[in-house]
């Protein structure tokens, strides 16, 4: 004789039956985007449907179609095999004697270790000798940020209130996966692996492969991982847009003092007056362990400004 | 190592075109992750390091991510424009 | 074709295939109408192009250009020039990749189409309204 249960209605094993024929979704709450409404724009005068779609359904156009088809296929074929025949009459790859491989490189390889103290090449060539260019860079890195900026920004000057908290809302600009237990607890573990390896990555940019740009977008990647799994307004804590205009100022700022001041003395060497120390300690190499650090700061920055503004238009 | 990098050339040619011919979106954005995953082997064959922790990072991460955001923008306003259509 | 010529191409095998990576992104930028499609393809011309770069510097049997046990031999390591200058460009490209999404983003809101050629038509009699 089966004991007889009051609650059968509400007991686990009905809702898993019900979930197993697909009559209930568990992930119900807070799970899913909410339904989105569209960004307001100035009104565009527009005939509904007019003469403009049909003008491409036309004769005329169809077939200049075809031909503009036609003509970029042989275009594309054409461009392949002339660089294809340049290729041919180039040295061969991986030979030590194409003329490639000059004096510049030699002189960077042979001599790179006591000018620069750096023990990794490449980042004692591109922070040292030609620190000036990666200077640009970084500037255009943050004009981009600011053109970005520019173009999704999202400023409540001429709208209603209300209308614009709806319109933010529905647009995925605020909305946080509060409840997305697994990715919070993944996170938990991998952002600090992440952020550490970045920084790691940085400040051995001198010693081993990696240095602020390639550092930099993984410290990037580590904050937009952040960011997804525990929402704005925790993020808002510990990143926000003061911050990010001050680090990257003064990080474009003491680039640009340590670097530029070399025009004032006649272009000649880079002269810091720092000194090199100890080839493969982690203090050495004169100016390239903080310019590294200047360089990472801006990416980092950067890589993550371009997401925020993509998602929800603001910092 | 020769054929291990032809290999890998020939799959980075195969990712390239199948871009161009997905319908889908979101189908060719994801393959274009894993092209930025077969460049980045190809940088560690070529022996620089530095190019290999940068693409994986910058190409399969920050990209794709940008891509994918800009994917679900446009999907937002397209999914508006439908509920109008039924409205009306 | 020549058989020299294709002997030639087979043994600089990673210039051949940048070669052709960036006639298909040069295809895809001119053949596809949808502007996410014509970023991508962009961004494929993008990564032959360091591909091309790279491989000029790289030398077989050499090692990577980080100093190792106080050896400073020219002999021993890789050119580090096309390493530093693809550097500096993967993390731009990012920014420009970024800047054209950014752009694509605005004229879907403006025009809602991804088309070029509708986004074209639409611009035009909007001007003409005006």
């Amino acid at each position: 004789m089966s004991r007889i249960r009051d609650d059968y209605e509400t007991s686990r094993w009905k809702k898993f039956k019900g979930w197993l024929n697909g009559e209930t979704d568990l992930l119900e709450h807070g799970m899913e985007a909410r339904e989105a409404v569209l960004r307001e724009e100035d009104p565009i005068v527009l005939p509904p449907h007019g003469e403009g779609r049909e003008v491409l359904k036309s004769k005329g156009i169809w077939r200049f179609k075809q031909l503009y088809k036609f003509m970029s296929v042989a275009l594309c074929l054409g461009v392949i095999l002339t660089l294809l025949w340049t290729v041919a009459a180039l040295p061969i790859t991986g030979n030590a004697d194409n003329p490639d491989n000059n004096e510049v490189a030699a002189r960077y390889i042979e001599r790179g270790l006591q000018e620069t103290g750096a023990v990794n090449i490449v980042t004692g060539m591109i922070l040292d000798y030609r620190a000036f260019d990666t200077f640009g860079e970084s500037c255009v890195l943050f004009i981009g940020s600011c053109c970005v900026l520019l173009l999704l920004r999202l400023d409540g000057s001429g709208r209603d209130k209300d209308l614009e908290r709806l319109v933010n809302e529905t647009n995925d600009r605020h909305f946080e996966p509060k409840d997305d237990i697994i990715l919070q607890k993944c996170s938990c573990v991998l952002v600090p692996v992440i952020l550490i390896f970045g920084i790691y990555i940085v400040l051995n940019g001198h010693l081993s492969p990696g240095g602020g740009f390639s550092g930099g977008a993984v410290l990037g990647a580590g904050l937009i991982l952040y960011l997804n799994a525990f929402g704005y307004e925790r993020m808002g804590k510990l990143f926000t847009e003061k911050l990010y205009k001050r680090i990257t100022l003064s990080a474009l700022t003491f680039y640009c003092l340590a670097k530029s001041y070399s025009f004032f003395t006649g272009a000649n060497h880079l002269e810091s007056g720092i000194p090199l120390g100890t080839p493969g300690a982690i203090l050495s190499s004169g100016l390239i362990l903080p310019l590294n650090i200047c360089v990472g700061l801006v990416v980092a920055c950067t890589m993550y400004t371009f997401y925020t503004l993509f998602r929800k238009g603001g910092m | 190592m020769k054929l291990f990098e032809g290999i890998l050339l020939f799959s980075l040619i195969v990712c390239a075109l199948s871009v161009a011919f997905t319908k889908d979106l979101l189908t060719s954005i994801i393959i274009f992750m894993s092209y930025s995953l077969i460049m980045c082997i190809i940088w560690m064959i070529l022996q620089s390091p530095d190019l290999a922790i940068t693409e994986a990072a910058v190409g399969a991460g920050v990209t794709s991510i940008l891509f994918f955001l800009t994917l679900k923008k446009i999907k937002a306003v397209r999914k508006e424009e439908d509920s109008e259509q039924d409205q009306g | 074709m020549n058989v020299n010529v294709i002997q030639h191409l087979l043994l600089s095998i990673e210039e051949t295939a940048s070669i052709i990576l960036f006639g298909i992104g040069f295809t895809i930028l001119l053949l596809h109408r949808n502007l996410v499609k014509k970023i991508m393809g962009m961004n494929i011309m993008d990564t032959a192009t360091y591909l091309f770069l790279a491989v000029k510097g790289y030398i077989t049997g050499r090692a990577v250009p980080i100093v190792v046990d106080g050896v400073q031999d020219v002999e021993a390591y890789i050119n580090p020039v096309p390493s530093g200058l693809v550097l500096t460009g993967i993390v731009v490209s990012v920014s420009t990749t970024a800047l054209m999404l950014a752009l694509t983003i605005r004229l879907y809101e403006r025009y809602h189409s991804l088309d070029l050629d509708e986004i074209l038509i639409l611009a035009k009699e909007e001007e003409e309204h005006i």
